[in-house]
């Protein structure tokens, strides 16, 4: 029946088209969030509706402070898995003590920026998401716009901004629990001294390694903020709403951390 | 009276919306005068919630004007908009307090983002109008440690703290006991007298329309059926809002043809 499979093709051709312009859609609104976001918090003062340095302080309380625990383990534990993994490739070539240079290296050019960025997303994205989508569900968000509250200037920029101080915050704090697993295990295994470590990662790392981390984590904390509060923002339907609305945040912002992470790395070391 | 004609504090003049291709409210001219207690009155889906969003500035409609004291918030900067919100209060259905705050911190929100007063001032300011509501003494609890009455008293003191002029109401009544409904019945009254501030409720509840209301606007599938007193509305011939007094169901007879083609989907 070609007709059939004809009116299949269109099928799948429409709803091909249908998801591209949604994702264009969100693109846009994602960058509509972003200008407003830095809008608010460049000139809030001007139009009489500053953002408040203390909400700042609070969102960086609870997006950085509260989330050292875990990314230490987390970073230590990867510094750890690196470094086994590298003495055991290594010991093919006889050449163990270059562990030191290679975990030093995909630890602050890589899997510290990563390693945080997926734990924020997880965690602050979501709870972003869960926020403003409850908020817009109980009609508070309609309560602050009647109220003269802008919500963006109210709930997003406080948090773009303290995202935008502590992830890069928590990454430099991941790279040195990092390099701390890497130099235990090191030490453990081959005997390296602690001391002998930090000597040769010193040596080993340049500036522009950490820094490389470091601004990728600048974008992932930018992906997570819009992606969570868009979805938020986008909730309609009350609980379930809310629900879909914050897995969504967390699949989104990690698989644009992967993905953006690729592009990065792919143009930094150009 | 004669007085009172020429102070309108809000004016609506042929407002269409639509809802997507769906058109939700056509061609609605409503006034309310200062100092006026309006009931907007409907069945479900008859545009009064979609109204009501209108009129606070939540929606940008496809054509006509809202005046709101005398400002037409369809082409207001955002300054100005910023400014006439403050003349603004509204008590939502759900009281929309925000629950990361405990009832005094929602009272004192609207304080503490528009004045420039000291912790003490907004405190007192704060402390007035909970015991205007009734609740004094509150303002230490969490929005989730209060029943469905106390946290609607608690939003229309969050909405009256800026002293506004305008004051909306949505479904004040909807979920609550006869008593609570009755008690907020008579703060809408008082604040009306005591403020003079004018009044807009969005409701169906028959009783309190008829208690509070200076006059009543019945909307009915977008279109204004009839704006006018109490009496005028009890005694129209209007078989609509008969229907919607009267508590009948709307008998409509089917279009044969129509309804076909609804069930086949052509």
């Amino acid at each position: 029946m070609p007709e059939y499979i004809a009116h299949r093709f269109l099928n799948v051709v429409e709803k091909i088209g249908i998801s591209t312009v949604k994702f264009i859609e969100a693109v846009g609104y994602y960058f509509a969030l972003l200008i407003e976001s830095v809008a608010w918090i460049i000139a809030g003062s001007f139009y009489k509706q500053p953002v408040r340095i203390p909400s700042i302080f609070s969102q960086m309380m609870t997006i950085g402070i509260a989330a050292c625990p875990i990314v230490f383990i987390l970073s230590f534990s990867i510094g750890v898995m690196l470094a086994i993994q590298m003495i055991y490739n290594l010991k093919t070539f006889g050449a163990e003590s270059q562990v030191v240079v290679g975990v030093a290296l995909s630890v602050t050019r890589e899997f510290a920026p990563l390693i945080t960025g997926i734990l924020i997303a997880g965690r602050t994205g979501s709870a972003l998401a869960a926020k403003l989508g409850t908020m817009q569900v109980n009609q508070e968000i309609d309560a602050l716009r009647v109220m003269g509250i802008n919500p963006i200037r109210y709930l997003v920029s406080p948090a773009l901004l303290a995202m935008l101080i502590m992830v890069p915050a928590l990454t430099f704090f991941s790279d040195i629990a990092g390099l701390l697993g890497g130099a235990l295990y090191t030490g453990i295994e081959i005997g390296l001294s602690f001391s002998a470590y930090i000597d040769r990662t010193m040596a080993a790392l340049m500036v522009g390694d950490v820094m490389q981390g470091l601004f990728k984590s600048l974008v992932f904390a930018l992906i997570i903020t819009l992606v969570g509060a868009s979805s938020g923002f986008s909730v309609t339907g009350g609980a379930e709403g809310v629900g879909k609305a914050t897995t969504r945040s967390v699949v989104l912002s990690i698989s644009f951390i992967v993905i953006a992470d690729m592009i990065f790395t792919y143009f930094l070391n150009r | 009276m004669e007085e009172n004609k020429k102070n309108i504090a809000i004016e609506v003049k042929d407002l269409v919306t639509h809802y997507g291709p769906r058109k939700i409210l056509d061609g609605i001219n409503l006034t309310v005068k200062e100092g006026e207690i309006m009931i907007i009155m409907g069945g479900s889906g008859s545009g009064k919630s979609t109204l009501l969003r209108y009129l606070l500035g939540l929606g940008i409609p496809t054509s006509g004007s809202i005046k709101l004291l005398g400002e037409d918030i369809t082409n207001l900067s955002t300054n100005e908009m910023f400014e006439l919100r403050k003349n603004m209060g509204v008590a939502f259905q759900g009281g929309a307090l925000l629950s990361s705050m405990t009832i005094g911190e929602n009272v004192q929100l609207p304080l503490r983002e528009h004045t420039n007063l000291d912790e003490k001032t907004m405190d007192i300011m704060a402390r007035m109008k909970l015991e205007v509501v009734n609740l004094g003494g509150f303002e230490k609890l969490m929005p989730s440690e209060l029943s469905g009455g106390m946290i609607k008293r608690a939003a229309v003191a969050r909405a009256i703290v800026m002293d506004p002029k305008l004051m909306f109401f949505d479904e004040p009544s909807a979920g609550l006991d006869p008593v609570v409904s009755a008690e907020l019945d008579e703060l809408i009254l008082r604040l009306r007298d005591v403020m003079n501030m004018t009044i807009v409720v969005v409701t169906h509840e028959l009783d309190s329309a008829f208690k509070i209301a200076d006059r009543i606007t019945v909307l009915d599938r977008g279109h204004i059926l009839m704006s006018d007193t109490v009496e005028e509305i009890k005694n129209s011939d209007n078989e609509r809002i008969q229907s919607l007094l009267n508590r009948t169901p709307s008998n409509e007879v089917i279009n044969a043809d129509e309804y076909l083609s609804r069930l086949t989907g052509m």
